[in-house]
């Protein structure tokens, strides 16, 4: 039996749908095939258009069909004045909202597919003119539009696949555990996000590691340095594995030296300030590395501070290395032996 | 066949990257008005007033998940241009070649994922290429999963140059984030001479050089090898080349600058009393208005860099949350089949001689495939590991920008203005915004709602639609 996934799009910019298209060795359909995953519709890939899909989603609606996935990509578009009215679902001549709550009804499990999906993300940045929100977040808060206490067929809360965009194997990993019922509430971190990704941090594996244990900052972008005192980076707080497994290949943000922004976050999109400035109270970062007490940091820093090798101060705050590390015999033995 | 006088609504229209909706009448089984309906408000341009300049190349590539870097070029344009600030030469190139790789690859995505999967419909059940178009191009076959590995490759480009994709923060008004170095160099060839070979072997079945030197409509019907070929004879026997003519005015802001100048023409090209394309016309921006008279809006008709964006669901009159973008009054159409009618090319020029169709927008992402490959590998090969990327400068407390590029799917504009260190305005127009805008205050339908006039009832009215590569995402932002 196929594990049925019906995918919709709302308030977003399909970003995440392109981003899954991404996967490699193996493929999203050869993945999908290997695990008997099926999509039910997806708005960039099925061939059904019109009358076809709304006769699919009257069919899951009303029961008639199972449907053990529903994904979400985009925020919810609640506005204006809670009608919905923003995104009318077209062809259907209701509120996308509407077709939501619905369907999450008649599902085995929901999945926020991004974080828009996850939180309202990006599109309810500044006065949130769209009146957007997560399935069951509203930013940090509980709620959504499905409620706190929502649960889904399978009895687990909507899991929010978060990112922006999601890296494409959280998706397809997160579908692969659901299809082989290898997925429990033991497997979300306290966000409901899944914890194979976001028990790390972006900090892990970040390449520029060195230059953060000496304290060597980049001042402007596009500088070899750690990006955390000057340039507005929180990768040692987001919840991420963005530098264990790669983008795009080998990339990821802080690898094309521009900051983590902790986008796997709720509200990652009003940090309150300036995204590439980081505040600072005393010449201290405000947000600190997490688990850390802000005592040992500032003693660290400034111990690191004074230790910083020319090497890594110079090339910090150049665009490619200009000083490479000394080339020493490690293996050397004493003479004689 | 549907009957005379009856209105016929379709939706949800998908592989438009986006919610879209279609409003038809029919007389006689063809349309006799159309009006397209953007479902989607999110109100990007309102989000951006009151944020830092600089932010806007955070915000604003989330606009778009396919055409995210042509938004990010396309802010960090017009923050440069309030700023003083520009790319030095290598820095300009590193920017294109992230960018023609988006473009390329949102040519083929359409092709392969939006445009093709249509021949397999049922309706062309009695075609006799049906059979073979469904084993070839059926969602998830064997086209689709070939197309999907190569683009995964040289999606890689991006892991090098932009950190990822969609949604880098590399492009900057002063350049790049990340220098490559010679080994970043190195991979860059590799992988781009990696799809070029893909593409001759897959794509055209031939060298794609060969495809970019077709001279008029007659030599491109003698086409048969690859992907391109079994297209080519679908699109002869369902008489693709004399359906969906839009406006005949077609608009490009000029693609890919680098030192030497855009790659493909900036400018305006128009049909004339001959019924023949024109010469080549400057564009001055001066005279794009956004005309709200049909959109759930309250605004007047304004330039973008005074306009604003006011959502009104109860407008009256008012379909859709797009505004109509016009050109001294009229619309133009924009992709790019566009690109290549401006920029000349002898099979463009002969294709909008017929009045550019879908099959005219299909042929001209296709050029623009074999074009872009051969510029890639050029650019790439041009790079210096030592030369400067970035330059740095501050942002104005006071200013004004405009900021434009060709996205995939046309021409894509960013209008700022800074006061008190703060963006005031933002307003954007996208390629779908001209392309599928609804009528204006004098009631000229848009380049889409043309187009579908006179097209019979069924798969057609699919073909027509995508042929233009909709995005409704950025369409309304």
């Amino acid at each position: 039996m196929s594990f049925d996934v019906l995918w919709l799009q709302s308030g977003g910019c399909g970003g995440c749908t392109m981003s899954l298209l991404c996967a490699e060795d193996p493929g999203l359909f050869e993945t999908f095939e290997d695990f008997g995953i099926r999509f039910l519709w997806h708005p960039s890939i099925s061939r059904e258009s019109g009358a076809e899909v709304v006769d699919l989603l009257e069919d899951l609606r009303a029961g008639r069909r199972r449907l053990d996935a529903l994904c979400l990509e985009g925020s919810v578009m609640c506005g204006p004045n809670g009608t919905g009215r923003f995104h009318m679902l077209a062809g259907t001549g209701k509120p996308m909202m509407w077709w939501l709550r619905e369907l999450a009804e008649r599902a085995d499990h929901v999945l926020a597919i991004g974080s828009c999906a996850a939180w309202g993300g990006m599109t309810s940045a500044g006065s949130n003119p769209g009146g957007a929100t997560g399935l069951q977040y509203d930013g940090v808060m509980p709620g959504g539009l499905l409620g706190e206490d929502f649960r889904a067929g399978s009895g687990l809360p909507v899991i929010n696949v978060a990112g922006c965009p999601t890296h494409p194997d959280w998706v397809i990993e997160t579908l692969v555990m659901l299809a082989t019922g290898a997925f429990g509430r033991e497997d979300l971190d306290p966000l409901a996000r899944p914890r194979f990704f976001a028990d790390h941090l972006v900090h892990h594996g970040c390449t520029k590691n060195e230059f953060y244990e000496y304290k060597a900052s980049a001042e402007r972008l596009g500088q070899e340095g750690c990006m955390m005192e000057h340039l507005g980076c929180i990768g040692t707080q987001a919840h991420a594995d963005c530098n264990i497994r790669p983008w795009n290949g080998e990339g990821s943000c802080t690898r094309g030296n521009y900051p983590c922004i902790n986008c796997t976050a709720p509200e990652f999109e009003e940090p309150g300030r300036r995204f590439t400035e980081t505040p600072k109270l005393a010449g201290i970062p405000l947000g600190l590395p997490s688990d850390m007490p802000r005592a040992w940091f500032v003693a660290l820093a400034s111990l690191a501070k004074a230790a910083t090798p020319e090497r890594l101060r110079e090339n910090a705050v150049a665009d490619r290395i200009v000083h490479p590390p000394r080339v020493v015999d490690v293996n050397r033995r004493p003479r004689g032996r | 066949m549907r009957e005379d006088g009856t209105r016929h609504i379709v939706g949800p229209f998908n592989r438009v990257e986006g919610d879209l909706e279609v409003v038809l009448d029919f007389e006689g089984g063809r349309v006799v008005r159309a009006e397209v309906v953007s479902t989607l408000f999110r109100g990007f341009e309102r989000i951006l007033v009151g944020k830092a300049p600089l932010d806007a190349l955070t915000i604003t590539p989330r606009i778009c998940g396919i055409c995210s870097i042509s938004q990010s070029a396309a802010a960090a344009r017009a923050l440069g241009d309030a700023a003083g600030l520009r790319p030095p030469p290598q820095g300009m190139l590193a920017i294109q070649i992230i960018h023609g790789v988006e473009n390329l690859v949102d040519h083929l995505t359409h092709f392969y994922l939006f445009f093709m999967p249509d021949f397999t419909r049922p309706d062309h059940a009695a075609r006799s290429w049906h059979g073979a178009a469904t084993a070839r191009f059926g969602v998830g076959g064997p086209a689709q999963r070939s197309w999907l590995e190569a683009r995964a490759r040289i999606m890689h480009v991006m892991g090098i140059l932009a950190g990822k994709w969609p949604h880098t923060l590399a492009i900057q008004p002063g350049g790049v984030t990340r220098a490559p170095d010679a080994r970043d160099r190195l991979k860059l060839v590799a992988q781009i001479r990696r799809l070029r070979r893909w593409l001759d072997e897959t794509l055209f079945g031939d060298g794609a050089e060969a495809f970019a030197a077709l001279g008029t409509p007659s030599d491109l019907l003698a086409w048969r090898k690859g992907d391109v070929g079994r297209y080519l004879a679908i699109a002869d026997d369902l008489g693709l080349g004399s359906i969906g003519s839009g406006p005949g005015l077609w608009l490009s802001f000029g693609a890919h600058e680098t030192a030497e100048g855009p790659l493909f023409a900036r400018g305006v090209r128009r049909l004339d009393g001959t019924g023949r394309p024109g010469v080549l016309e400057p564009l001055d921006t001066a005279d794009i208005l956004e005309d709200p008279s049909h959109a759930w809006d309250a605004g007047r008709p304004a330039h973008p860099s005074v306009g604003d964006t006011l959502p009104d669901p109860d407008r009256e009159g008012a379909y859709s949350w797009c505004k109509a973008p016009r050109l001294a009054g009229r619309p133009a159409e924009t992709g790019a089949f566009a690109r290549q009618v401006v920029d000349g090319h002898p099979l463009a020029l002969g294709l909008a001689g017929e009045g550019g169709s879908v099959h005219a927008r299909i042929v001209g992402r296709l050029l623009e495939v074999a074009r872009l490959a051969e510029a890639l590998e050029r650019w790439s090969i041009a790079l210096e590991p030592d030369a400067r990327f970035i330059e740095h400068g501050a942002m104005p407390q006071e200013g004004r920008g405009e900021g434009l590029v060709e996205a995939a799917r046309g021409a894509l504009g960013h209008w700022v203005s800074i006061g008190e260190g703060r963006i005031l305005r933002y307003q954007i127009i996208a390629p779908t915004t001209w392309n599928f805008s609804p009528r204006d205050a004098s009631g000229v339908p848009g380049p889409l709602e043309q187009a579908l006039v006179g097209c019979p009832e069924g798969a057609m009215v699919q073909h027509v639609v995508r042929s233009f590569d909709p995005c409704m995402v950025c369409t309304v932002h």
